[in-house]
Order: structure tokens, then sequence, then C-alpha cells
């Protein structure tokens, strides 16, 4: 069972400066975690892709990093969440190279590859939650 | 807001990312260094990273566009210090950095830079002021 080891940081994300806040958390969690420096690379980037998803695409939101501990292995855990417009068509919205805005399209399919568990929940009209998880080797 | 300052080299600018980047802040430097490639008539813009720990799809595709921007002014971008677990990171998000040259450092970058403007100005002498005013004057 996975718990989570000490206290979540929430971080609200309004602006440009909190995508900025919300990798340092991570990275800071991911150290705590004992991530290799490239998988604190990796969680850190995707991170910072899902907060500026949440910033562009929900129209600003949230994140919750926290460190948790399955009992074999501790890992990082952020959950984005937003009261946006929601992902119509998720598995278009997963493929790569596909964009609602003028990014790259790398966001969302990108940031799945760097972690090893990724849950999105959407619903048109009320919001989007991703939770990511990258776990120590 | 932080601004990215731009060195300039002889005829190339330099460019040490070492802030942790607000999307903003890229954009604002790649205006700033299509003014100065203008400004300087520099040939050379090396972007030297060492300083940043991880690179996204926005930083990169700022690289890319810096990149395109330089060319289009007839200066050419050389990205140096890319760390180890940034650039494992890069291929694994799927971001090729399109148009972009790289060196492991900013002297290998500049030896780079030197190499490709020499075959242009092999007759660097012939081009000087005097001689363009000589020519021109009568």
């Amino acid at each position: 069972m996975t718990t989570v080891v000490g206290a979540a940081q929430l971080q609200a994300i309004v602006s440009d400066e909190d995508v900025v806040r919300v990798r340092q958390l991570v990275r800071t969690a991911a150290v705590t975690a004992k991530l290799s420096l490239v998988d604190q690379t990796k969680v850190v980037t995707a991170a910072s892709e899902l907060a500026r998803n949440t910033l562009v695409y929900g129209g600003g939101g949230q994140a919750e990093v926290s460190t948790v501990d399955n009992g074999a292995r501790r890992g990082v855990r952020v959950v984005f969440s937003d009261d946006g417009p929601g992902i119509a068509d998720v598995e278009l919205a997963l493929t790569d190279g596909y964009t609602s805005g003028g990014g790259l399209g790398l966001g969302l399919s990108g940031a799945r590859r760097l972690v090893e568990e990724f849950e999105l929940n959407t619903e048109v009209g009320t919001g989007t939650t991703i939770a990511i998880t990258k776990w120590a080797r | 807001m932080d601004r990215v300052p731009i060195l300039k080299i002889g005829p190339v600018l330099l460019v040490s990312i070492q802030v942790d980047m607000q999307d903003q802040v890229a954009l604002q430097l790649q205006e700033d260094l299509g003014e100065r490639i203008v400004a300087t008539g520099a040939k050379g813009v090396i972007i030297d990273i060492t300083g940043l720990d991880i690179v996204d799809s926005f930083v990169g595709r700022t690289l890319s566009t810096i990149a395109s921007i330089s060319r289009v002014l007839d200066a050419e971008t050389i990205v140096v210090g890319m760390r180890p677990a940034v650039a494992i990171t890069l291929v694994e998000l799927g971001l090729s950095l399109n148009g972009i040259r790289t060196a492991l450092n900013v002297e290998r970058g500049m030896e780079l830079l030197s190499r490709s403007t020499e075959p242009d100005s092999p007759d660097e002498f012939d081009l000087d002021l005097d001689d363009l005013s000589e020519t021109t004057s009568p």
C-alpha cells in the first residue's frame, strides 16, 4: 500500500512563476525520495509539462506534491488539478504531436513516458486531474 | 522579471542561462537575441545551458526558434553544456532540437563557429572598411 511520507505540499498554479515553484517542490521531494539524478530530472520535467498544461489549458489550478512509500520503495507523487474545460478526447490528447494550442503536443504524451504511473481523470466542463508517480529504483 | 544577459565576444554572442527560467523570460531572451544579432552583426550565438537542470518542451521549442531566427539573420546558433540527465530526458520526452547544433562546452562551441565562419571570409583583409570606401568613393 502506498503511504504519504511527511506532509504534502500544495502549490497554486496561476502564473509562470508558479510553474517554476512546482518544479522546485518536485525537485526537493525527488531528492528526499532518493531518486537518481536522471529520475529526478525526468519527474521534474514531467511536472513542468503538466504544470504548464494546468495553467494554459486548465486556466490555472493546483499541484499537490508528496513523497510516497509503497513498503519497498520511495517515490514522488504529484497531483495536478484544475476546474478548466476538461479534455474531450483523451486518446487524441495523449497522441504525440497533437496540440489544441500552439505547443509541440509533447506535454501530456511526453510526461506520461517520463514517469511510471500516470492517471488522468477528466470531465468536459468540470476539469482535469492528473496524478503522476515516479519511484526510486 | 529576470532577463538573461547577452555578452558579445568578438563576432559571437554568448548567452549563459543561469536561472530556472519562467516561460516569459525565455520569450524575452528570444526577442533580445534577435535585436542584438542585428545591432552587432554577430555571426554566431552560443547558448550555454550548463545551469539548466531541466529542458522541457517549452524551453526546447524556444531554443529551436532562437536557432531559426538567428539563421534568418545570418548567424549560427550552438547550444552547449547540456547535462547528461537533461539529454536523456529530452530524448525520452520526444523532443528533437530541430536545426540546433550542439557542442560539449563553450570552448568547443567557439571552435565550431570559427571553423564554420572561416571559409566565408578568406579575403578578410580586402574587406576592410577603408578599402571599401576607397573603391566606392571615386
